[in-house]
């Protein structure tokens, strides 16, 4: 299943056990989140709630897109759920640093590690 | 390093002047002029991607709380000192004190965008005049 408008890409894979993973290429902004935020959307209202969420290949993400990733745990963790996130970009990784979702999400260097932490 | 910024009484200052209409499509288009406009001067790449994200969240405040502005203006003044970068809508506003801010650990995802701001920038100030629009005006010092 995949998604693409000018500035976001999103792809969904199945992976191993109940996990998906969300991959997500591109920008995300107030205008490219929205389609971030139905497609994860999509995926627990199919009763998936273990997720990773792949950033490696974002370039750029703001308020609105870490508001759509809370939002996106919440709604799994009121299902005992769990969202884990990849990112090595420093600059991406240090949005998450100084407003302190580091604490709040699990981020891995690879998807492979994100995965296993979840299962 | 921590001097304010001078004023154009002080030192030549470039001005560039951007109007975009208060809509989210229009958002990437401010952060990557004002992003060229930083890249005129000597900011790290670091520094350029901690404007770029400022003047997003400002003109995402606007288009989320600025109710009936038709456009946004963001106006740059390069100097030696740095850039200060002023965003002005003319809508209904909430004043972004009003904001709900939050604390590290805070899973609520209000108050991201004006926390962000206040992180990256060097000052910030904002005019809120009620029915008359928000100014949000900020500075991002060069280093020296």
């Amino acid at each position: 299943m995949e998604r693409t408008t000018l500035d976001i890409k999103v792809n969904v894979r199945e992976a191993q056990g109940d996990c998906y993973i969300v991959e997500l290429s591109g920008e995300i902004d107030v205008y490219t989140s929205p389609k971030v935020k139905d497609a994860i959307g999509d995926l627990i209202d199919r009763g998936v709630y273990n997720l990773v969420i792949d950033l490696e290949k974002v370039r750029y993400i703001d308020s609105t897109g870490l508001g759509v990733l809370i939002g996106g745990l919440k709604r799994v963790r009121e299902h005992g759920g769990s969202v884990n996130l990849v990112c090595t970009n420093p600059q991406i990784r240090k949005i998450f640093d100084i407003t302190g979702l580091v604490k709040i999400f699990g981020i891995f260097e690879n998807e492979d590690a994100a995965m296993k932490a979840l299962v | 390093m921590n001097q304010p910024l001078p004023t154009t009484d002080e030192v030549e200052v470039d001005v560039v002047d951007l109007r975009i209409p208060c809509k989210a499509e229009w958002v990437a288009l401010a952060r990557l002029s004002v992003a060229a406009v930083a890249s005129r001067l000597n900011f790290s790449i670091d520094e350029i991607e901690d404007i770029k994200l400022a003047v997003a969240e400002a003109c995402t405040n606007a288009i989320q709380h600025a109710h009936g502005s038709p456009y946004i203006e963001i106006k740059c003044e390069a100097a030696s000192g740095g850039l200060r970068l002023s965003v002005r809508d003319y809508g209904r506003g909430t004043h972004p004190e009003h904001i709900r801010s939050r604390e590290l650990n805070d899973e609520r995802v209000g108050g991201l965008g004006v926390f962000l701001i206040r992180s990256l920038m060097d000052e910030v100030d904002y005019d809120v005049h009620p029915d008359q629009g928000t100014l949000l005006v900020m500075v991002k010092r060069l280093e020296v």
